[in-house]
């Protein structure tokens, strides 16, 4: 066996996955699981449940038929018989309230199952085969969608009479597109998934395909919408038959509402039994719906938490950590000597707080500093917690995150003292974009689509440096023009989507010098490249370094790129520093085993179609 | 851009003129013995032959359709066949009441929208708390019961406001505002509420986008990030939102208005359909489709407007 | 370029004629969006040939077409000139019919582990859907799926678990397994460890030529990095701009390329020693200005 590293991953880390002892569990089943877990998907089932229970068993609950009026005996209150009291005509409301639900949940049903019937075969449809098809289709729903639900019912009305399952019918048509671009968009985003492909490589028919890979896929939102649907058929069905526009033969809780409104003067109370039995069964079947929503957001999600707990599961500090420190306090003084590095990184922890209280760890005692002039690189695979490391410095880490030991200084003062469980945002936004800036890995996500590149470089300048607009624009040409953009007028011009990724990175690069920082901080800038423009950008980050003698932090998983660039390196771990060293030192004589392990992974030099790891890559098939 | 506007108002009119087709032909072609509906079950075959004509109900569908679409097109939608008003008339009396209260609705709703779904997504803690239960008691009471509620309570029971209109064209603004009022909270509460989730949502969907932590690092401010970037790429999800409460909101409005006894267009149409007036059912139905394909309009020029790519596109 | 590779023995057991697949003159294009647009063409008269037991490298940078290639094999991308020929058979436009019989044969290893794999189905059932395909009774599907995982070197307890609770490493084990279902012939893999970190991609590249020693299987190995392609590979093609711009035996495509396309590629890739890379980075603007005198020179005299 000499899988252990990667076997031993196969216990799921915490949160990402199900218990290690829920083997031979589906996916529906874990999800049901949660959805019982919700107190608030428990009550909504309950008052479902019970809602429809009393329509079914309508006919015997209830004490009089529907209609039956007892002429002698209206708007009268509670009593033994009429346990919520009769209406206007004499006639039981708790009795009309049973047969109401029962009409008004089968509507429901009725109206969900049409635009389900509708909506959901053509969503896959379209979104599976596309061209014209889709092209009607989307021509029919724009046209369905710009049309007001109530008044199309009063068209029907008009058209085919009082009919309740004719409007429902007609309201399940009109509402269909909800679940025809629900699934459309569904199928589309899985059509193009390479496991889609693998099917089709198999040979799998395209029935096959829409049933096993891409229905699984819409059947959870189906769920969802037909709780949100069937809510506003209710609403809607009432509307109408609260206009008067119904079955006058037919007791509805639309009918009951106004019946009650017109006797508002004398008995209010005939309005609250049918607005209360609609709330109920709107609400409940908004709740499922959410409740589901969250059953299927598997169990990452963090709750919010009002307050990390402090102190109590932080690793314990030197002192007792003072409640967070103002932004505006003044930061201790630095540990003496230590004052001429640019960046100083001391024992530096992060960590993110769980739900159940403990907090995860993803940089654990991390110490180093880069001094002006120097490259310093970070190396480390992915999950190493070397990213995090880099946003700790530029104050960027996520709002849930904590530092949870350990102090950043930048030119001899804290950016985060000892104790303090945040950034100092109040300092390092001063320094943030002037002083140290920032060059991120994927170019295209990293530029603002609605504006123009010209403007993303100028504006920067002129928040920090103070400078005019006019100024700023002349130092931005230059700017693109010294990162190698051959034409800068028309760059400065285009917006991100008209540039190409290589050019999208040097403005980034151009955009992190801008403002004249001492410390760049770079992650990963060149692992979205191709090589030839990698070498372009390693080359361009070199020669900023000797012109404007700025100190560099390289994030990279790339040995090639440290042995391009960097003077120091360091190799990071499970969010440990694993080994420090010269660049020279920690490429041609590792002194820890897996720094010996990287570096042995690498091709470059191996002999071609040999074993990189043993002799035997199978494990013990043998 | 001008081909943008002129490609969006080609394909708002096609739809307009879908619309005018399908609702006709179905209105006339179901709605059986129109005549006998009108003249009572008394009225002899030659009564009843007489008013078909008169009414044009002789002549094959398609001949029908052509003269009410030529009179539309002169802004002629027909008379009513109760009334004999001209439906034109009839709707143009009516709409300036409707048409306050669902825009004065749809500006609030933006306003407030807006501002508690971005609180909600940028402070997050008991403002996002109160946001989430918002929407879940706005999604579960519609629109029209709340209206129900607030005339009950706040105007038969505290007498704060009138329960019926006292209003009229003529009438003095301070009128308009007081009978209005209810109306409009009635029509916005379940806009809010959902708005104000979906815009939520959207700022923070852009929040987490990589380019805002570029521009905090290039050391721009978060209020500017905020106003300019974020705000400005979660707008056309906004505006999405609004447009569709907009549609839903002028089928509520019909039931707003019978609660609050308004003079707008709802009693007129739910008038016309338990008569089968049906040219003045078909009023209703073209003037609220042409709204809907104005706004929508306007949507879509504001999001090119917003958005560089589909611009160019 | 040299085409025939048969007399060198190093380079594999495969010549021209025993070639198990073929690509000739090759065009792929797209249909562009808009009235009367001309159609995109992703690739231009590719020949290719890939024997027996054999791997054939295709390196190239983004948008060369070298993805589009492997897809056109795999029946994912219309052909719309030349000829694929597979076992002496032609599968330039197979049905799906013919590609469910041809996929006993000829399989697929894409780049991501995370979409590559159906999220919502446990392994034990991805790994048996080729199976099913093939009408393979459940019981010696289930028999068969076990024996992949342990081909594969995953624990058998992984046949009800989800794709997402294994690493970027493992789900591609997931993936190779599914290839390897039908013990097929030749087995496309499209950028298969250039997800995966360092570590994981040197022990699935293990895994890949561990394969190939056991089962004798061909690999049409698609990848953007030069170090792995002359890792796996017995011969190499260099796609740019939707050509092949230079192909031969793995050795001196990688370490001595004749085409200036190659020679850029070939010194853009940096080594992980400081010396020996501003060697190569001096090289590499030498070589730069080289070729730009050329292409002077070029124009001049034209």
């Amino acid at each position: 066996m000499t899988e252990s590293v990667e076997t031993s991953a196969l216990t799921p880390l915490p949160g990402q996955g199900a218990p290690a002892g829920q083997t031979g569990t589906v996916v529906r089943s874990t999800v049901l699981k949660r959805l019982f877990r919700n107190p608030l998907g428990i009550i909504a089932m309950v008052i479902l449940l019970g809602m429809a229970l009393l329509a079914v068993f309508a006919h015997v609950l209830a004490p009089f038929d529907e209609n039956f009026a007892n002429i002698s005996k209206t708007l009268a209150a509670p009593d033994s018989v009429n346990i919520l009291g009769t209406d206007s005509s004499g006639r039981d409301v708790w009795s009309r309230l049973l047969f109401g639900a029962q009409l008004t949940l089968l509507s429901a049903l009725l109206c969900a199952a049409v635009a389900i019937a509708i909506g959901l075969p053509a969503g896959l449809l379209a979104g599976y085969y596309a061209g014209k098809f889709e092209a009607v289709s989307n021509w029919i729903v724009s046209i369905l969608m710009s049309l007001p639900g109530l008044i199309v019912l009063l068209t029907i009305r008009a058209a085919f009479g009082p009919s309740v399952w004719i409007a429902m019918i007609a309201f399940g048509i009109l509402i269909s597109p909800s679940y025809f671009r629900l699934t459309r968009s569904a199928v589309q985003s899985v059509r193009n998934e390479l496991y889609v492909d693998a099917a089709r490589v198999s040979g799998l028919s395209d029935l096959s395909i829409i049933t096993r890979h891409i229905f699984s896929v819409v059947r959870a939102p189906i769920i969802i919408q037909t709780a949100a649907i069937a809510g506003v058929a209710i609403a809607i069905q009432s509307g109408l038959e609260f206009l008067g526009l119904g079955d006058p033969a037919k007791a509805t809780w639309g009918v009951m509402l106004s019946e009650g409104f017109k006797n508002v003067y004398l008995t209010p109370t005939l309005l609250f039994w049918p607005a209360l039995a609609m709330a109920l069964t709107i609400g409940a079947l908004v709740l499922l719906g959410n409740a589901i929503r969250d059953a299927l957001e598997d169990g990452e999600k963090i709750k919010h938490r009002k307050k990390p707990v402090k102190g109590t599961d932080k690793r314990t500090t030197a002192a007792p950590a003072p409640a967070r420190q103002s932004r505006y306090a003044v930061a201790p003084a630095v540990d003496a000597g230590t004052e001429h590095h640019l960046v100083k990184v001391t024992h530096l922890g992060v960590g993110y707080p769980q739900a159940d209280g403990s907090i995860k760890k993803v940089v654990d005692d991390v110490s180093f500093h880069v001094d002006r002039g120097e490259i310093l690189g970070i190396v480390g695979e992915s999950g190493s917690g070397k990213s995090q490391t880099a946003f700790s410095i530029l104050g960027l880490l996520p709002d849930t995150a904590r530092i949870v030991a350990g102090s950043i200084q930048f030119e001899g003062n804290y950016t985060a003292a000892p104790g303090e469980d945040v950034v100092n945002q109040g300092r390092l936004s001063k320094l943030r974009g002037k002083r140290i800036s920032y060059i991120p890995q994927e170019p295209m996500s990293n530029l603002d689509p609605a504006f123009t590149i010209g403007y993303q470089l100028v504006t920067p300048m002129v928040r920090v440096l103070g400078i005019p607009k006019a100024e700023a624009t002349s130092r931005a040409m230059k700017l693109l023009s010294d990162v190698g953009i051959v034409n800068p007028k028309r760059t400065f011009d285009a917006y991100p989507h008209e540039v190409s990724g290589g050019m999208a990175q040097r403005v980034l690069i151009a955009g992190a010098i801008s403002c004249e920082p001492d410390l760049v901080i770079a992650d990963e800038p060149t692992t979205a490249l191709d090589v030839s423009v990698q070498a372009d950008v390693l080359d361009l980050i070199r020669e900023l370094r000797s012109r404007l003698n700025i100190g560099v932090i390289l994030v990279t998983h790339n040995f090639g790129v440290v042995a391009d660039l960097c003077d120091r390196v360091v190799v990071m771990q499970n969010g440990r520093l694993v080994e420090e060293g010269t660049v020279r030192n920690i490429l041609r004589n590792p002194q820890e085993t897996y720094t010996q392990v990287l570096l042995g992974s690498m091709l470059e030099g191996k002999e071609p179609m040999s074993m990189l790891v043993s002799s035997t890559a199978k494990g013990a098939a043998s | 851009m001008i081909r943008f506007i002129l490609k969006r108002l080609g394909s708002g009119l096609v739809v307009l003129f879908a619309v005018s087709v399908l609702t006709f032909f179905l209105l006339y072609i179901s709605s059986g013995s129109i005549a006998r509906n009108i003249l009572g079950d008394q009225a002899t075959p030659e009564q009843l032959a007489v008013k078909e004509a008169e009414l044009g109900l002789d002549q094959p569908m398609p001949v029908r359709y052509f003269s009410w679409l030529t009179g539309a097109l002169r802004g002629d939608l027909g008379t009513s066949w109760f009334t004999s008003e001209p439906v034109a008339n009839a709707l143009a009396t009516r709409i300036p009441v409707t048409m306050t209260m669902v825009f004065a609705a749809m500006i609030l709703i933006a306003i407030i929208a807006t501002l508690i779904g971005v609180a909600a997504a940028v402070k997050r803690g008991w403002v996002d708390r109160v946001v989430q239960i918002g929407a879940i008691i706005g999604d579960s009471i519609p629109g029209f019961v709340i209206g129900i509620i607030l005339v009950t309570v706040l105007a038969i029971q505290l007498g704060l406001f009138p329960a019926t209109s006292t209003i009229s064209p003529g009438a003095p603004a301070s009128a308009w505002v007081l009978s209005l009022t209810l109306p409009v909270i009635a029509l916005l509460i379940n806009g809010v509420t959902g708005g104000a989730q979906q815009i939520r949502s959207a700022v923070i969907k852009q929040l987490e986008r990589d380019y805002v932590r570029t521009l905090r690092s290039r050391g721009i401010g978060e209020g500017e990030i905020l106003s300019r970037h974020v705000l400005r790429s979660a707008a056309p999800a906004g505006l999405t939102v609004l447009s569709l409460q907009l549609i839903g909101m002028l089928g509520g409005v019909v039931i707003i208005e019978q609660i609050f006894a308004l003079p707008g267009m709802g009693p007129l149409a739910v008038a016309a359909t338990s008569q089968t007036d049906l040219p003045v059912v078909m009023g209703v139905v073209m003037y609220t489709v042409a709204v809907v394909i104005t706004v929508n309009l306007i949507v879509d020029l504001l999001n090119g407007w917003l958005n560089p790519k589909v611009r160019a596109s | 370029m040299s085409a025939t590779v048969a007399t060198d023995p190093a380079t594999g057991p495969a010549g021209e004629r025993e070639s198990l697949l073929r690509v000739d003159n090759l065009v792929v294009e797209y249909p562009s969006k808009g009235f009367r647009a001309r159609p995109f063409r992703a690739l231009t008269d590719i020949n290719i040939s890939i024997g027996q037991g054999e791997t054939l490298g295709l390196v190239g940078e983004s948008g060369s077409g070298k993805t589009t290639l492997g897809r056109a094999v795999l029946g994912l991308a219309p052909v719309t000139g030349g000829k694929i020929t597979f076992e002496g058979r032609d599968i330039s436009h197979a049905s799906r019919k013919q590609r469910r019989v041809l996929s006993r044969d000829l399989q697929v290893v894409f780049q991501d582990p995370y979409t590559s794999l159906n999220p919502a189905l446990e392994i034990g059932d991805i790994l048996a859907e080729p199976l099913g395909v093939q009408g393979k009774p459940p019981a010696e599907a289930r028999k068969r799926v076990r024996e992949l995982l342990d081909q594969v070197g995953l624990p058998a307890d992984a046949i009800h678990r989800l794709p997402r609770e294994f690493s970027g490493g493992q789900r591609q084990r997931v993936a190779i397994a599914r290839a390897l279902a039908l013990s097929p012939k030749l087995i496309v893999c499209d950028e298969p460890v250039s997800a995966l970190d360092l570590t994981t991609q040197a022990r699935v590249l293990d895994l890949f030529l561990q394969i190939q020693q056991d089962t004798g299987v061909s690999y049409l190995f698609v990848s953007h990095d030069l170090d792995v392609v002359r890792h796996i590979s017995h011969r190499v093609a260099v796609m740019y701009h939707g050509g092949i711009v230079e192909q031969g035996p793995a050795d001196v495509v990688t370490r001595d390329p004749e085409h200036p396309y190659t020679q850029r590629l070939l010194l853009a890739s940096p080594v992980p020693d400081p010396d020996r890379q501003e060697q190569r980075r001096a090289d590499r603007h030498r070589l730069l200005e080289i070729q730009r005198m050329q292409d002077e020179q070029a124009v001049a005299l034209a």
